[in-house]
């Protein structure tokens, strides 16, 4: 009896998945794997294009690393890496390098009596902090930045990311802009060989690690802490300004970007402008300039079009940049110029 | 067999069942052999896989790759020597803290607890040996990371820290994370593993030996002692390795609470980690055809000779006992 009923049921359920599949089957299909980092943000332009676009994309959040080595080996429609590759790298692999979106990195911090956005930092003391050279929050160089808090005599325990990610690399990016000595000890890289301190694992790991241990500073995307109300810290940019991480304070970064370097290698860390927050950072999308199927790669052009034209409120709502109308121009012009099959230009579409 | 195929040849019709049980055989021996030789196949096959791949970084850093302290992604100079003690050293933290419980739990559930009790608890260890690791790595991140950073190790550095020698145990910020942590974790893991298998094996001497020393009047302390462990000492052994051998290669847990620093300190509350979190943490970032992803299948291959190295280790002391 029972064996039967959940035989019935078994077989509905069957019939339910193969209706499903054959309903997804009509529609066009892009696959793509690589960067953590923006993986929320394709998620949801996934499921918002495929209405109008009729094209369903499958992303796969692999890590920057492996996504570079998929589209290399061209197992994916395309790449997605936070940090870009190199002009030769891209040469000799044969891809277009071009950004989806921006995203920015702010610290957070646990220190008794220290509230959201109060507490006032530069680039020269989270690299002495992260290189182990200051080690309590009392040290006199935080505390002359910050005359109005008070802040107690606890040791600092900086947090990174053990994981290889894209965060760290925006991170040690930062830290190597702004300090000589940290670019000499230690350097840029997705995992770095950090002085001081304790890994933990994903923006999560360190958000906990953080939260559990009194005088603990850590680095996580801005999506996170402000999905999770982590307490934030001021930063002063390169004008000298003392910004708090806000969405107009990253929209100034990207307004003040170079974005006329190769590749779109727009560097985005430590830019110019009396309001800009000094870690920004563009996430890249790979694309094959031969690629071996005209249709799919046009879909991945059809899919990134669409996102650029009607995908800029989800950006902003789940705390992600959108990118200047000019570049996503210039992004366009990129993909007639450079992605062609039998010498024939892929986009535009018909 | 032959004599079973002649009978077939006379009367094929007649004896069906004969027929395809021979063949039945046949197939059921090929079966299982092919079976056999599978997992050597496949042992080897792995092997000479992570060797191939770590090749590179043999090649290129030698002998220093066991030795050497330093894992710099940057400037691309990696040293397996911390991860390694890492690994030993949880792995022995916590057989020394798993062990004598576990022991404790078997003769409980063997000698002492009423039988009406026996099956519950027995099942509830065996239960916690079906726990996935992840469950555990949340499980101690979540609260015996805040505990130890809160309470415990708070409190143990300010009353041993000032102690010469055993003060340098317990030197350094109260993180919570770190290589105590990551033993205490891995101890919990392991228990039910070795429980499981000393009170199967207990239950395996012969009441008749028990019941003779008890009416010698042995104690029941004297019993176990004299009679029950020396009985059982080979099968002892053989879980206990099998406990070091999962906390050994343990990796989501460990992770979760080892605090993931590429340091030696003679602290326990220092953080460190092990090989299979080092591979787990930077596999996915690490580059097609890279030193790194190299040096990461070197470190695979370099546990897999240490488990190699504990389980013959394990077989030669074993032989030792045996034979007196």
């Amino acid at each position: 009896m029972v064996s039967n009923r959940l035989l019935a049921l078994a077989a509905g359920l069957v019939a339910t998945v193969g209706v499903t599949v054959s309903a997804f089957a009509q529609q066009a299909t892009i696959t793509g794997a690589g960067a953590s980092f923006p993986n929320p943000l394709y998620q949801k332009w996934g499921e918002a294009a495929r209405q109008p676009t009729g094209i369903q994309l499958n992303y796969q959040s692999v890590g920057s690393g492996a996504g570079q080595a998929q589209i290399r080996n061209r197992t994916v429609d395309f790449g997605a890496s936070d940090a870009p590759m190199t002009a030769e790298q891209l040469t000799e692999a044969n891809l277009l390098q071009f950004p989806a979106s921006m995203g920015s990195v702010v610290a957070i911090v646990n220190i008794p009596g220290v509230e959201n956005n109060r507490l006032r930092l530069t680039g020269e003391l989270l690299s002495a902090i992260y290189l182990g050279q200051i080690t309590k929050w009392n040290d006199p160089k935080i505390v002359e930045l910050n005359r109005e808090l008070t802040l107690p005599n606890v040791a600092i325990a900086p947090v990174y990311r053990a994981d290889g990610s894209g965060t760290t690399f925006v991170w040690v990016s930062y830290l190597s802009a702004v300090s000589q000595e940290f670019q000499g000890k230690v350097g840029v890289g997705t995992s770095v060989r950090w002085p001081a301190g304790t890994g933990a694992r994903g923006n999560e790991g360190v958000a906990g690690t953080v939260r559990n241990v009194r005088g603990a500073i850590g680095y996580v995307e801005h999506a996170y802490a402000h999905a999770n109300n982590l307490v934030t810290t001021q930063l002063r940019n390169k004008a000298g300004n003392f910004v708090t991480p806000t969405t107009e304070a990253f929209q100034a970064a990207a307004a003040n970007a170079d974005w006329s370097a190769p590749n779109f290698a727009a560097n985005l860390i430590d830019t110019h402008g009396a309001t800009s927050w000094p870690i920004v950072t563009p996430t890249f999308i790979l694309l094959p300039r031969n690629p071996s199927d005209a249709t799919r790669a046009q879909n991945v052009m059809r899919f990134f079009d669409w996102a650029y034209r009607n995908g800029d409120a989800i950006a902003t709502g789940l705390d992600y940049i959108p990118l200047p109308e000019s570049v996503e121009n210039a992004i366009r012009a990129a993909w007639t110029a450079q992605v062609q099959v039998d010498g024939k230009p892929v986009w535009p579409a018909n | 067999m032959s004599q079973a195929a002649t009978l077939n040849a006379a009367a094929p019709s007649a004896r069906p069942a004969r027929r395809s049980g021979s063949l039945g055989d046949v197939i059921f021996a090929a079966a299982c052999r092919g079976a056999g030789i599978f997992v050597l196949l496949l042992l080897g096959a792995i092997i000479a896989g992570l060797f191939i791949g770590g090749w590179d970084a043999f090649r290129t850093f030698g002998p220093g790759f066991v030795t050497g302290t330093d894992w710099d992604p940057v400037q691309e100079v990696f040293g397996a020597g911390v991860s390694i003690y890492g690994t030993v050293v949880t792995a022995v933290l916590a057989l020394i803290m798993a062990v004598p419980v576990a022991f404790g739990i078997a003769f409980y559930l063997t000698e002492l607890a009423p039988a009406w009790l026996r099956r519950p608890v027995g099942t509830a260890v065996e239960l916690l040996a079906a726990v996935p690791s992840i469950i555990y790595g949340m499980w101690g991140f979540f609260l015996i990371v805040p505990f130890m950073a809160q309470t415990f190790q708070p409190f143990v550095i300010d009353n041993f820290g000032e102690i010469p020698v055993i003060g340098d145990l317990f030197a350094g910020p109260p993180f919570g994370t770190g290589i105590l942590t990551a033993a205490i974790i891995l101890a919990i893991m392991v228990l039910p593993f070795i429980a499981a298998v000393m009170r199967d094996v207990f239950n395996t001497v012969p009441p008749v030996f028990k019941e003779s020393a008890y009416g010698l009047g042995c104690t029941t302390w004297e019993v176990v002692r004299n009679v029950v462990l020396p009985y059982t000492r080979v099968s002892v052994v053989g879980g206990i390795m099998l406990g070091l051998g999962r906390a050994l290669g343990e990796t989501m847990a460990v992770t979760f609470v080892i605090g993931n620093a590429n340091r030696i300190s003679a602290s326990l509350f220092g953080p460190g980690n092990t090989i299979a979190s080092v591979v787990a943490l930077e596999f996915g970032e690490a580059t097609m055809g890279s030193l790194k992803l190299s040096a990461l299948l070197g470190l695979g291959f370099i546990l897999f000779v240490i488990s190699f190295i504990v389980l013959s280790l394990s077989r030669f002391m074993l032989r030792q006992r045996v034979q007196k």
